[in-house]
């Protein structure tokens, strides 16, 4: 057994993406979950979240763990963060998000999302590591992805 | 099908797109089945595939695994992707190694070393994708071969801003994960001294990193907070275009900002006045910003706003220091919860509970019961209405606790299943933390168990049982209140628990009304039995041989049911067994030993509530410990030692139970069942002798051995520090600590008295009371609340005492004794009360001619009282001032013509009367003595004040 403490943080949890229809789109594990506990995880809260009606409250205990979610057209944001950390901010990470996914693809929808899944968690990546807001300013996050894009049709011009 | 970004991978498009296609679930498995063989069999396959075609594969696994399959192979052709020089192959590896590879993966350490590879890069580019990696995984491994290396780059002069961003947060994942293998050590001052950074992405990446570093080693990180504070400070300040792109729908740099504030919570208020004031300026600021009309419209300016606002009033809360900001928080709180957006209602609410917790700012929050009350009513969200409960219970205290507890007794009716059970464990909780009356908190019991019978929980119900037990002055009320209830048509089974016991063993204290005869009882209760699964049929029975031994007229019947085949040949064990071993019992035994047998069951041990223990296990981190709020009015419930009570208050309200084999257990009617402090009688003689002994005692003036000589040492002169003040120690020795806060209002006085345990060990059968010898007990009442008979080992514990001047005569001191053992050796203290006659006096103001006139008018020789006295203490007049002020009485200015002298006036409140009275204190520093003169309307009062006051300079 290891003595060593674990340091716990207010680091998010988890973000889930899913449609009205209840499919997941995006799923990303910022701490430990075993595959059978994501499924679990998954299966309960598009229930919890889909049963809401509009105009309730964006946060939801569930567990010892705070739910902050939002609805973008036909997409459910859903972060799981710790009971003490703050919930208004999460809704901006989830609404910076969204931002950049609709400059980088132009007016985002379900679709893109569908079709370019890898970007949408390249993306995610430059925003959010390890569960903290690495860079919130969307102009870095849109250069750092486009010298990625600009390396694929740089290596592309010289194959 | 949509446009494929960047350098699209044609056959997986099409692939989603006949999976988007497929019209049922089994032709989607179908289609994927399919797939996974084609790839299955090129990875086997003699064609060696090319970079392309292995990450197009590869990414078609990963949707499938997205889509929730399970994939069992492909791992090593991500591996092998990792290697390549083509920047989109190297970066699909990645991700699929990060999604897909568990910590303990046999390629980790192929994964690893291409990480290493990555890492040493002169491509910032394939830095950042491998550090992405590393935070994405955090294994442990991971830790163990990087930990030197991250802390390296981070520092790094050479490190460009991105890959510094992204270092801080992967040694961040690696910290939380295995902190053995991080080393910082060394740098920990560059890392702090990133706050400080120009870039604000690097100095927001830095701040989590840090805040993790502060819990680990908050002594080493320190100097972080004065640079947390400037930046913050840069920020709050600036206006929103310094920041450009950092600054988000108007507000600066809100992530940063909230971080800032988070770190700072991790340390007490900053100690350098510079720093502290440039923080409370910032605080001040956020809060001011709140109040200016809003920069947009937009919901996301309103939402980075308020989130900054919130965390600001997480730090106010949490240094806990400053009651104007508390206050400021409190009202800028009470403004959201009337907001249209119910999410700021709910965080309202929530960080409302905090702020009740503050002694600064619970008033503040009270102000706002009216509103939570409404929100419980008529918000439409339950996450809302629960958090308005958890507050209702942060701010009760014993003012409101009444008419909280009604709301919630109310909303109880109607509540969300899922809150139940927890609302029911706070009305438990709050019915008896506040109860000034035990009948209110015995009927809010059997109410939730009534409204609510289905989520009151074992604890609930034990609870309510062992109070009653422990609390004569409720049994009867209890007995009455439960045999109302049992009557009703429906009733819950918990409700028949309650009443079966408490019948059981205080069912005789009702008997006498032929409404609830002993058969009437017995009756009422048999006619549930057959309702009852088998534990309560089982707790029935044991209430039916109790009746036999209360109620021998019942025996009969009792014996008949007992008897029955239904019973003693039950098929549930325990109940035929236990109906067999009762009718034996009930047959074999003589009365005396049945009475032995089935006497009362003795106190229970005071402890902590263990509904208390569940709500704590239920929500660890909400159930704050309330501070006990001061407490706001008198209790009506006084004892009245003049009338039916004798004189020795016992503090204690649970008794030993040494009393077994006396036939006492009929005599529980009996209301004085208080043990007597200092009984040493034995076992044999009973409870009933001991109470015969305190009568004896209070009218022959020995009160229970405790004369006037047997004060412990020091006594006297504590007592009389206490004259002239209202709070401090009142004794002390190597065990003990005795400290003292007392307040006076008119005729009422009320003393929290402290006990401190300076010792490793606990104290067990604690007790204090209060003997009035003489005549004392005519002029005071005195009523002591229960205390704990155990004080743990460095613990401190309060007992409130509450006192009332009845006549305004008195000159003794009550006697006040603390008894406990230590290591087995039983412990005396017997001191004198801190309470005098001056006490009682509320000071007055006069000018001069009124002074005079009323000094004329008590001209009667026993009116007036004169000392003439040495100094004991150097002559100071701003000393001599306090004093009197002190001695609660005013010091009227300009009415004697010698400035050195002092006039004072005051009113000594009694129940029965009110009793002028003035002073004049005319010192002579040259002889170093003193002249006092007291004129009061009623004898003997100068001649005690004047005794009382002399000794004091």
């Amino acid at each position: 057994m290891s003595l060593t403490v674990i340091i716990s943080g207010n680091m998010m949890q988890f973000m889930l993406l899913f449609s009205r229809q209840g499919k997941l789109r995006l799923q990303k594990w910022y701490a430990a979950y075993t595959e059978k506990q994501k499924k679990k995880t998954v299966r309960e809260l598009v229930t919890l979240v889909l049963s809401r009606k509009p105009k309730m409250c964006s946060f939801l205990e569930w567990k010892d763990l705070k739910v902050v979610y939002k609805r973008y057209a036909s997409l459910y944001f859903c972060c799981a963060i710790e009971s003490d950390d703050n919930e208004l901010l999460t809704l901006e990470v989830i609404h910076r998000y969204v931002e950049l996914l609709d400059k980088y693809f132009g007016s985002v929808c379900e679709l893109d999302i569908i079709f370019n899944f890898e970007k949408a968690y390249f993306m995610l990546d430059e925003f959010l590591l390890g569960g903290e807001v690495q860079e919130t300013s969307k102009k870095n996050v849109l250069k750092a992805i486009a010298a990625q894009d600009l390396l694929q049709e740089h290596v592309r011009m010289h194959v | 099908m949509p446009a494929v970004k960047g350098d699209g991978m044609r056959g997986l498009a099409v692939f989603i797109s006949d999976i988007r296609n497929c019209k049922s679930k089994e032709a989607e498995i179908k289609r994927i089945n399919k797939e996974l063989a084609n790839i299955r069999s090129k990875f086997k396959g003699d064609k060696t595939l090319d970079g392309y075609q292995k990450k197009k594969y590869v990414c078609k696994l990963l949707f499938i695994f997205l889509l929730g399959h399970d994939i069992d192979f492909g791992h090593m052709e991500a591996v092998n992707l990792l290697s390549s020089n083509k920047y989109t192959e190297k970066q699909i590896g990645y991700l699929f190694i990060s999604v897909m590879i568990s910590a303990n993966n046999d390629l980790m350490k192929l994964v690893i070393q291409s990480i290493k590879n990555d890492l040493g890069s002169r491509n910032p580019i394939h830095v950042t994708l491998a550090l992405q990696c590393v935070a994405n995984i955090g294994s442990r491994e991971m830790a163990e071969a990087l930990g030197t290396e991250i802390p390296k780059l981070l520092v790094s002069g050479d490190t460009i801003d991105a890959v510094k961003q992204s270092a801080a947060l992967t040694l961040l994942r690696l910290l939380r994960k295995s902190p053995e293998y991080i080393q910082i050590g060394e740098w920990a001052s560059r890392v702090i001294h990133l706050l400080n950074d120009q870039h604000m992405g690097v100095v927001t990446s830095a701040a989590s990193l840090i805040e993790t570093l502060v819990k680990k080693s908050p002594e080493e990180y320190k100097g972080c907070v004065s640079l947390a504070v400037s930046r913050l400070s840069r920020i709050v300040t600036s206006s929103y275009t310094d920041l450009q792109d950092y600054t988000y729908y108007f507000v600066p740099a809100p992530w940063l900002s909230v971080k800032l504030l988070r770190l700072l919570q991790n340390y007490p208020p900053p100690e350098d006045p510079a720093v502290r004031t440039r923080l409370t300026e910032c605080l001040e600021t956020i809060l001011n910003k709140a109040q200016e009309p809003p920069k947009s419209k937009k919901v996301q300016h309103s939402n980075a706003k308020n989130a900054v606002l919130f965390e600001a009033i997480n730090l106010i809360i949490h240094m806990d220091s400053d009651p104007n900001l508390l206050v400021r928080a409190c009202n800028q709180l009470g403004q959201f919860l009337q907001h249209r957006e119910t999410n700021l209602r709910y965080l309202a609410l929530e960080s409302m509970c905090l702020l009740a917790t503050s002694e600064f700012s619970h008033e503040a929050v009270k102000k706002h019961q009216e509103t939570v009350i409404g929100a419980l009513k008529t918000e439409r969200d339950v996450s809302v209405r629960q958090r308005a409960v958890d507050l209702l219970y942060a701010m009760c205290d014993r003012t409101n606790a009444e008419e909280i507890v009604g709301e919630m007794l109310e909303y109880l009716e109607t509540a969300d299943y899922s809150i139940r059970e927890e609302m029911v464990l706070k009305v438990a909780i709050l019915a008896e933390k506040y109860a000034v009356d035990y009948t209110w908190y015995v009927d809010v019991i059997l109410n939730l168990i009534r409204i609510s019978g289905d989520y009151v929980s074992e604890e609930v119900w034990y609870r309510v049982i062992q109070i009653v037990i422990n609390r004569d002055d409720v049994q009867g009320y209890a007995a009455k209140t439960v045999f109302e209830a049992l009557q009703a048509p429906a009733c819950h089974e918990n409700m028949v628990k309650v009443g079966g016991y408490i019948l059981g063993e205080f069912g005789n204290l009702i008997a006498g009304d032929p409404r609830s005869s002993p058969s009437v009882q017995f009756h009422l209760l048999h006619s549930k039995y057959h309702l009852c699964g088998p534990a309560t049929r089982g707790l029935l029975l044991s209430t039916y041989i109790k009746f036999i031994n209360l109620f021998p007229e019942i025996k009969q019947e009792i014996q008949n049911i007992l008897k029955s085949d239904n019973q003693i040949r039950n098929a549930d064990v325990e109940l035929q067994q236990r109906s067999i071993e009762y009718l034996q019992l009930s047959t074999v035994a003589t009365s005396d030993v049945l009475a032995t047998v089935l006497e009362e069951m003795p106190p229970f041990p005071e402890r902590e509530s263990s509904i208390l223990a569940k709500l704590k296990k239920k929500k660890p981190n909400q159930v704050t410990e309330n501070k006990e709020p001061k407490e706001h009015k008198l209790p009506q419930a006084q004892i009245n030692s003049n009338a039916d009570h004798p004189p020795a208050i016992t503090a204690q309200a649970v008794s030993s139970p040494s009393s077994t084999g006396s036939a006492d257990l009929l005599g529980l009617g009996s209301p004085t069942t208080t043990t007597a402090p200092a009984s040493t009688d034995g076992g044999s003689a009973g409870l009933l002798v001991d109470v015969f002994d305190l009568v004896n005692s209070s009218s022959g003036g020995t009160s229970n051995g405790f004369d006037a000589s047997g004060l412990t040492p020091g006594a006297d002169e504590n007592y009389k520090k206490f004259i002239c003040k209202n709070n401090g120690v009142l004794f002390e020795n190597d065990l003990l600590q005795i400290g003292v806060k007392s307040e006076f209002r008119q005729n009422l006085a009320r003393l929290a008295i402290f006990y401190g345990n300076k010792t490793q060990f606990q104290f067990a059968g604690f007790s204090a009371n209060l003997t009035l010898p003489g005549d004392l007990s005519s002029n005071l009442t005195t009523e002591a609340k229960p205390v704990g008979s155990l004080v743990e080992s460095g613990a401190q514990v309060q007992q409130m005492f509450n006192v009332e001047c009845v006549t305004p005569d008195f000159s003794e001191a009550a006697i006040f004794n603390i008894q406990f053992l230590y290591s087995g050796a039983q412990q005396k203290i017997s001191l004198k009360f801190p309470l005098t006659l001056n006490k009682f006096i509320e000071p007055a103001e006069m000018d001069s001619p009124t002074f005079f006139q009323r000094w004329k008018a008590l001209g009667q020789p026993n009116q007036e009282s004169q000392t003439i006295f040495k100094a004991q203490y150097p002559m100071d007049g701003e000393q001599a001032k306090a004093k009197l002020l002190g001695f609660c009485l005013s010091v009227c200015e300009g009415i004697d013509p010698n400035p050195e002298n002092f006039v004072s006036a005051g009113i000594l409140h009694t129940r029965n009367e009110q009793v002028g009275v003035l002073v004049r204190l005319e010192p002579s520093k040259q002889a170093q003595m003193y002249r006092l003169t007291i004129r009061a309307s009623k004898d003997p009062v100068a001649k005690i004040l004047c005794d009382l006051l002399s000794s004091q300079f």
